[in-house]
C-alpha cells in the first residue's frame, strides 16, 4: 500500500492536518497495519518536497501549532494516475504460505508439510471466524464491514489452497524427492 | 448441561447409512454450524436435532428430555413455538402474501390475528422486507423471499434456529445479509443457531463448527482424509508414507 496516495486522497477532501490525516485514515482503512504520527509526518515532508502538497496555514489550538496541508495541481494528476492505473494481478506468485510448504518439502519431510499445512489451516479458520464476528457485531461501520469483506475472501481462498495442497502434497514430495 | 444434545444419533436411508452415531452438545445461545462435503449426513442430524426425522438409534435430548421418541404431534408442536426452521428454498406458501406467510405460525399457536398480523410486520421491517407485506413470494426476489422466511422462522420467539444451508438459493451479498441479520438478532435474544453449510466463510459466523464426514464427526476438525493426517514421527531414513 503506497502512504503517499492515501493521504493524497485523504486530502482530496480538503485541507487538513497531520493530526486529522492519520484519523482519516484509521477511520477509512480499518483493520490496515498501523500507520504512525511520525510516518504520516515524514510522507507529508517527502511529498510537500515534490511539490506534490503545500502548507495551507497554522492553527493553534490548546496544543501545538498545526499544520495544515493542501494538495496541488500536480499532487491532484499524481493520484488521478495512481487511481487510474490498474495493479498488475497476481505478477508473481508468492506468499510465505506457498514458499514454506515448497521449503518444508525440500528440508523435512512430507508429515512436516502436512502438520504446516493443517496448522495454517487451522489459523486461518479461526481468523476467519474472527473477522466475521466483526461483521455482526453491532457497532460495525461499513467501512469495517468493507475492509473484513477483503479478508474473509483471501483467507476463504489461501483455505481453499490449503485442502488442495493436503490432498496433493504426497505426490508433491514425490516428485521433490524422485 | 447443554439444553441440546444428540447422542449416539444413527441414521439410515433404506441400505444407505446418513449418520453412524453421532453425539453433539449445544449450549444455550451458542451458533454452531455443522459443515461437512455433500452426503456426509449434516442435513439429517438437522433434521434429527430438530424432531423432522427420528434417529434409528440413539436420543435427542431438549431440555433433558428425549424428544425422539416424542409422537409427531408433539415434536411438530415443538417445531411451531421452541424451534423455528430454516431451509435453503421453498418455504413460503405461494399464495399468501409475505405478512400472511410470517404470521402464519403464531396463527397456528393460536395467537389472535390481529395481534399475529402486528407481530408479523414488525419482523417484516426488522429483516428490511416490511414494503412488501402485502407481495406473495413468486413477485419477490430470492433474497427478499429468504429475508420473509427468516423473519417467519423467528416471529414465534424461539429458542432454537435450525438453518439449513439458508443462504445456499442466495447471490454473495444478498446471502451475507441475511445471515449478518440472523446471527445479529440471534446474539441480541440469546437465541440458539444450529446452521448447516458446506462453505467455510458461513459457517465462519458460528462459534464453533462441528464437521462431519461419512456420517460421524470428523476428528481432524478440517474434513481431511484420515491418510492425510500426519502420522506419528517417524524415525530418520524411514518412508513418512
Amino acid at each position: 500500500m503506497s502512504t503517499s496516495h492515501v493521504l493524497l486522497g485523504l486530502l482530496a477532501a480538503g485541507n487538513r492536518h497531520g493530526y486529522e490525516l492519520k484519523r482519516a485514515h484509521d477511520t477509512r482503512l480499518p483493520r490496515a497495519k498501523p500507520l504512525a504520527f511520525g510516518q504520516v509526518y515524514a510522507t507529508l515532508g517527502r511529498l510537500q518536497r515534490d511539490g506534490l502538497v503545500v502548507t495551507a496555514g497554522q492553527e493553534r489550538e490548546a496544543g501545538p501549532d498545526r499544520t495544515a496541508y493542501a494538495l496541488t495541481d500536480q499532487g491532484r494528476a499524481a493520484l488521478a494516475g495512481w487511481l487510474a492505473a490498474v495493479e498488475p494481478p497476481m505478477p508473481y506468485v508468492t506468499s510465505a504460505l506457498f514458499t514454506k510448504v515448497a521449503v518444508a518439502l525440500l528440508v523435512a519431510d512430507l508429515n512436516a508439510a502436512r502438520s504446516y499445512l493443517i496448522a495454517q489451516a487451522r489459523a486461518h479458520t479461526d481468523r476467519l471466524r474472527e473477522l466475521t464476528a466483526v461483521k455482526t457485531a453491532p457497532s460495525t461501520t461499513l467501512d469495517d464491514v468493507v475492509a473484513v469483506d477483503y479478508a474473509v475472501a483471501h483467507l476463504d481462498a489461501d483455505l481453499r489452497w490449503l485442502r488442495t495442497t493436503l490432498a496433493r502434497v504426497a505426490d508433491w514430495h514425490r516428485e521433490v524427492h524422485p | 448441561m447443554s439444553r441440546l444434545q444428540a447422542r449416539d444419533v444413527v441414521r439410515s436411508y433404506g441400505p444407505t447409512p446418513a449418520l453412524r452415531g453421532v453425539s453433539l452438545d449445544v449450549a444455550d445461545g451458542e451458533i454452531v454450524a455443522v459443515t461437512g462435503p455433500s452426503g456426509c449426513g449434516k442435513s439429517t442430524l438437522l433434521h434429527c436435532l430438530a424432531g423432522i426425522l427420528r434417529p434409528d438409534e440413539g436420543a435427542v435430548r431438549w431440555n433433558g428430555e428425549r424428544i425422539d421418541t416424542w409422537p409427531e404431534a408433539a415434536r411438530s408442536r415443538l417445531r411451531r413455538t421452541e424451534f423455528g426452521v430454516l431451509f435453503q428454498f421453498g418455504q413460503l406458501v405461494p399464495e399468501l402474501t409475505a405478512a400472511e406467510n410470517v404470521a402464519l405460525p403464531l396463527l397456528l399457536a393460536g395467537t389472535g390475528r390481529r395481534e399475529a398480523g402486528r407481530a408479523a410486520g414488525e419482523w417484516l421491517d426488522r429483516f428490511g422486507v416490511g414494503h412488501l407485506a402485502d407481495v406473495r413470494p413468486g413477485a419477490m426476489s430470492g433474497g427478499q423471499q429468504q429475508r420473509c422466511a427468516t423473519a417467519r422462522a423467528l416471529v414465534t420467539g424461539p429458542r432454537v434456529i435450525f438453518a439449513d444451508e439458508p443462504t445456499g438459493a442466495l447471490d454473495t451479498l444478498s446471502g451475507e445479509e441475511v445471515l449478518t441479520q440472523l446471527v445479529q438478532l440471534a446474539r441480541e435474544q440469546g437465541t440458539t443457531i444450529v446452521l448447516v453449510t458446506h462453505e467455510p466463510r458461513i459457517a465462519a459466523y458460528a462459534d464453533r463448527e462441528v464437521m462431519l464426514r461419512d456420517g460421524v464427526v470428523d476428528p481432524t476438525g478440517l474434513g481431511l482424509d484420515e491418510t492425510l493426517v500426519p502420522l506419528p514421527a517417524a524415525g530418520p531414513g524411514t518412508d513418512p508414507r
